[in-house]
């Protein structure tokens, strides 16, 4: 090895670590201008398994919960928002009766996010399908275009907000998982509010997970999958 | 000269009189204590730093509990009705109203401090 080579190689150790120093402290203050740095991450699929072998026909829990936890009011007139509903359904053929919650899907490929034009309606890394409510201008584009009727629209001033969800008129709401409790690392209202454990919340995509682990071993559909749309909240027994 | 010495005596005197405050806003700054940074900075930053934060939470799942619109209320809203928003000398809007600013913030916030509203709303 000849001398220049030497040199050369000297010179580039002590840029490098020269570099390591410039950069460092520009790092350290990138972390500490942003607090936590770990917002929510694409490596998780939050979705939810319901058990409509658990859920029972008459009962409410799941949907006074929501309404309770995201301060909605209940009613059920046509500008009542209402986040998720229990749906009864029964075959005539052989007289079999069903109930479930229903509520938005939080679809891979949410038809709501593809029609939204001022990208307020948008799906999270994490795969929770949200409305900005700071840029919505509340057309209602989404609510025509989501298959399952699961967004509503508020039509009323309202006040005495729960902190933690904001609500307010001229834009669209829906169900958000519960978004605030999740980034906690809570469960949803609703999940954790069904007495018979009906709704099992959790990770698709980590396989170890609960959810994960019963979705591999028992069946269960995703409504209208017809669509394609690839629902994060799948049903057992429908 | 003397004239022009009183002039110039007056036109410096008579904004100082004025930014000593005849109607300057004294908002009810509640609980109060050492702010999350310097007063002097948040007086002029403050707007950024929520709507930096109001994106990185809704969008991203980012949040700073740190520089959150909940942890500003924590702190400043009154002690007497525990809201930011309820009086005309309350935190937020006194200084708004004073400039005459419209804050939309609080048609869908809660201006309550959460440790306020939620023993209330327990049941």
């Amino acid at each position: 090895m000849n001398g220049i080579d030497i040199r050369r190689r000297g010179f580039l150790k002590t840029s490098l670590g020269a570099a390591a120093v410039a950069i460092a402290p520009g790092v350290l203050l990138f972390d500490l201008a942003h607090g936590k740095p770990e917002g929510a991450s694409g490596k998780v699929r939050w979705g939810m398994l319901i058990d409509t072998a658990q859920c029972k026909t008459g009962c409410n829990d799941c949907v006074a919960a929501c309404h309770k936890e995201n301060g909605v009011s209940g009613g059920t007139g046509p500008t009542d928002s209402q986040w998720i509903r229990k749906v009864e359904l029964k075959d005539n053929g052989s007289g079999r009766e069903l109930s479930l919650p229903m509520m938005c899907q939080h679809c891979e490929h949410p038809p709501c996010v593809d029609v939204c034009p001022t990208t307020a309606s948008f799906r999270r890394a994490d795969g929770i399908v949200l409305v900005d409510k700071h840029r919505c201008i509340g057309c209602r584009y989404c609510m025509m275009a989501c298959p399952y009727k699961a967004r509503s629209f508020v039509h009323e001033a309202l006040q005495g907000q729960n902190p933690d969800a904001p609500r307010g008129k001229g834009t669209v709401e829906a169900c958000n998982l519960c978004v605030h409790r999740v980034d906690q690392g809570m469960q949803p209202a609703c999940a954790e509010a069904c007495p018979n454990q009906a709704i099992l919340f959790g990770n698709l995509n980590d396989p170890e997970s609960e959810i994960a682990k019963k979705v591999r071993s028992v069946a269960s559909v995703q409504v209208r999958a017809d669509l394609g749309l690839n629902t994060g909240i799948r049903y057992q027994g429908l | 000269m003397k004239l022009w010495f009183a002039f110039l005596l007056l036109s410096f005197g008579i904004p100082a009189v004025w930014a000593a405050g005849a109607g300057a806003p004294k908002p009810d700054i509640g609980k109060g204590g050492q702010c999350v940074e310097a007063p002097q900075w948040m007086r002029k930053n403050h707007m950024h730093l929520l709507k930096h934060q109001r994106d990185e939470v809704v969008r991203k799942g980012v949040r700073d509990e740190k520089h959150s619109l909940k942890n500003c209320i924590e702190c400043h809203a009154s002690t007497k009705d525990d809201s930011v928003n309820a009086r005309a000398d309350s935190f937020c809007v006194a200084c708004h109203s004073y400039v005459a600013m419209k804050t939309d913030c609080f048609e869908c916030h809660s201006g309550t401090r959460k440790s306020a509203w939620l023993p209330r709303n327990a049941k």
